[in-house]
């Protein structure tokens, strides 16, 4: 049982991991899907930070009487991957406001209903 | 100087980017890219000559050594992709201004070029480097500026094929992500010749098991193996010619390379194959995407679409060689990467020429197109029979390996498939010719000049490249020989 609640780092990212993805899949709007994405990065975000974590470490800086730190390799890979997820965000809400203009909506099933109305 | 070679070809594009952005007269952008291309393409053609001499190269970032440094290691799998990559660039740098000034806002071109050369920094990016991490970063590097490449396309549609495309590769590449993490938590290195020391000793693992199953999957969607192929019809078909030239022959490639390198080198062979029974899950979908892809491509009314489903198709056979797990069938594998990239580049090229000429891929407008562009048409025949299989062209060289390889295992359903779905190439690449030299041109149709030099050199170097190899096979298929015994062998 201890193992079980232990990780619950664990179970909190894979939470959000599924109500992002949820969302990407089951939102018409893309807007909310781009959300849903966000919200599908952050949780691998968390994932990786808490797996960096060492019990009873102290934040990775060299001073006295520290002797046990947390690994910052993680931590330094997210900021990467932060970046990559504000890029991925920023692109596809030009797509987004593209569509717009180019549609008057986005909605998805407005979408696919002026699709099959042009054929 | 030479001891810097390896990073040429990533540093270069990169810088050449931004300057390009910067550039405002037309044919200042396409020179500069082209030359960067080029040079590339140097670059790349002299790693390949030297790993082939004298071994894999290392090269380690800023003089940082791994495991605390990032190195790029090459080595003939690698060597092998980064020279197609580049030679694609470069071919469809030459072909790309003509058709661009027909295909994209006149007033974008230096931002095209500039997303353009990302696209390329990332594909090569991810190829060169020897460290898990940077594989994800330039896959998003080159993800991200394809989104941005494929959206300028003229018909509004291409943007929702772009927002799509987005969706789906950033959930694959997430996964990709997930899975380095796991792999990271379990041996505490990204350096890929560290991790697949480590990973043996912890292979028994859940984690491990997972790691493999997020990143299985998430490369299947990048390399739209069937049913993960829904991103690929609608982005290849809105995009402009020259972006789906490129894009075809060099993304969906670049994926099937990372997931050898990680299936391969990194977790091995025996993990993949005995342990998970990668083979299971690999054969059965490659061959239903064969047939499913290649039905649907028989139906299309779009001839851009047509081959976008026909890519599907060949990506499964690629899939089904190194599904094989043996030389044979791995040598298939690797052999058609090269021989599809470059025979679909000369197909998109062809359908960009007849755009370019007609203003539109549907097949219904090329009626007697045969006798209207008959250079043009004649090339795409000549594509179509290398896509088909027929001896003398490069799809003949990876569909005997395939065969080879089937027989090999015993394998006598797969290897009738193979043969029964050669026949469905046959019959829609069937669907242009009967369009083009059976249908007379309607009656209002007005003499067509030919496409210009720089649009048919590009495209008939392709072809004759495809002619040629399909002859000289020491090149491609002894190469993907050598590439796939080392593989097998786990690397280095």
């Amino acid at each position: 049982m201890s193992d079980f609640w232990g990780l619950y780092n664990y179970w909190i990212a894979i939470f959000l991991m599924m109500v992002g993805f949820y969302n990407v899949i089951a939102r018409g709007n893309l807007i909310k899907k781009l959300i849903g994405l966000n919200i599908f990065q952050t949780s691998v975000f968390l994932l990786y930070i808490s797996m960096g974590k060492v019990e009873g470490g102290s934040a990775p800086i060299v001073g006295a009487g520290i002797s046990s730190f947390s690994n910052p390799l993680p931590h330094v890979l997210i900021l990467t991957a932060i970046v990559v997820g504000v890029a991925t965000t920023s692109v596809g809400l030009a797509l987004v406001v593209r569509i717009k203009e180019a549609y008057g909506t986005i909605e998805e099933d407005e979408l696919i209903a002026q699709e099959s109305v042009t054929q | 100087m030479n001891s810097h070679l390896p990073i040429v070809p990533i540093i270069l594009p990169m810088v050449a980017a931004p300057l390009c952005m910067l550039l405002r007269r037309r044919t200042f952008v396409w020179g500069l890219a082209t030359a960067v291309t080029w040079v590339v393409f140097a670059a790349c053609a002299q790693l390949l000559l030297q790993v082939s001499t004298s071994g894999p190269i290392i090269y380690t970032m800023g003089g940082w050594n791994a495991p605390i440094g990032i190195e790029y290691r090459i080595d003939l799998v690698n060597a092998y992709i980064l020279l197609l990559v580049s030679a694609i660039a470069a071919l469809v740098m030459i072909y790309a201004p003509q058709s661009a000034a027909r295909e994209l806002p006149p007033d974008r071109h230096n931002l095209f070029c500039a997303a353009f050369l990302l696209c390329l920094t990332g594909l090569l990016g991810i190829t060169i480097t020897g460290d898990a991490f940077n594989v994800y970063v330039f896959l998003e590097i080159s993800s991200l500026a394809s989104y941005a490449i494929i959206s300028v396309g003229r018909d509004p549609r291409s943007l929702k094929a772009a927002y799509n495309y987005l969706i789906m590769g950033t959930i694959g590449a997430t996964f990709i992500l997930i899975a380095i993490g796991l792999m990271y938590m379990m041996t505490g290195t990204l350096n890929m010749a560290d991790l697949a020391q480590r990973l043996k000793e912890v292979h028994d693992t859940r984690t491990i098991h997972v790691a493999f199953a997020f990143l299985s999957v998430g490369l299947t969607l990048k390399l739209a193996l069937f049913p993960m192929h829904v991103w690929l019809p609608n982005a290849y078909t809105y995009a402009p010619s020259l972006v789906t030239a490129f894009v075809a022959a060099t993304s969906t490639k670049v994926s099937i390379y990372v997931f050898l390198r990680f299936v391969f080198t990194i977790f091995g062979a025996d993990y993949a194959f005995t342990t998970i029974h990668l083979n299971a899950i690999l054969v059965p979908l490659a061959l239903v995407g064969i047939f499913i892809a290649s039905t649907v491509a028989i139906y299309q009314t779009d001839l851009k679409r047509l081959l976008a489903y026909s890519s599907i198709a060949q990506i499964g056979y690629i899939m089904l060689g190194i599904g094989m797990g043996t030389v044979t069938g791995l040598t298939a594998g690797i052999a058609h990467i090269f021989n599809h990239a470059l025979i679909k580049c000369a197909l998109f090229m062809v359908v960009g020429c007849i755009v370019l000429r007609l203003d539109s891929s549907r097949l219904e407008d090329m009626a007697g197109i045969g006798r209207r562009m008959p250079a043009t048409s004649f090339a795409f025949v000549l594509g179509g029979l290398a896509l088909i299989g027929v001896p003398f062209t490069v799809g003949f060289i990876s569909k005997w390996y395939l065969l080879l390889g089937a027989l090999e295992r015993d394998w006598w359903p797969v290897a009738a498939l193979v043969l029964l779905s050669s026949l469905l190439a046959a019959v829609y690449i069937w669907r242009f010719v009967e369009v083009a030299y059976f249908r007379p041109a309607p009656d209002d149709a007005t003499p067509i000049s030919a496409p210009p030099l720089s649009m048919q050199i590009p495209l008939w170097l392709l072809l004759a490249a495809t002619l040629f190899f399909g002859v000289q096979t020491d090149l491609t298929a002894g190469i993907a020989q050598r590439a796939a015994l080392w593989l097998l062998a786990g690397g280095p």
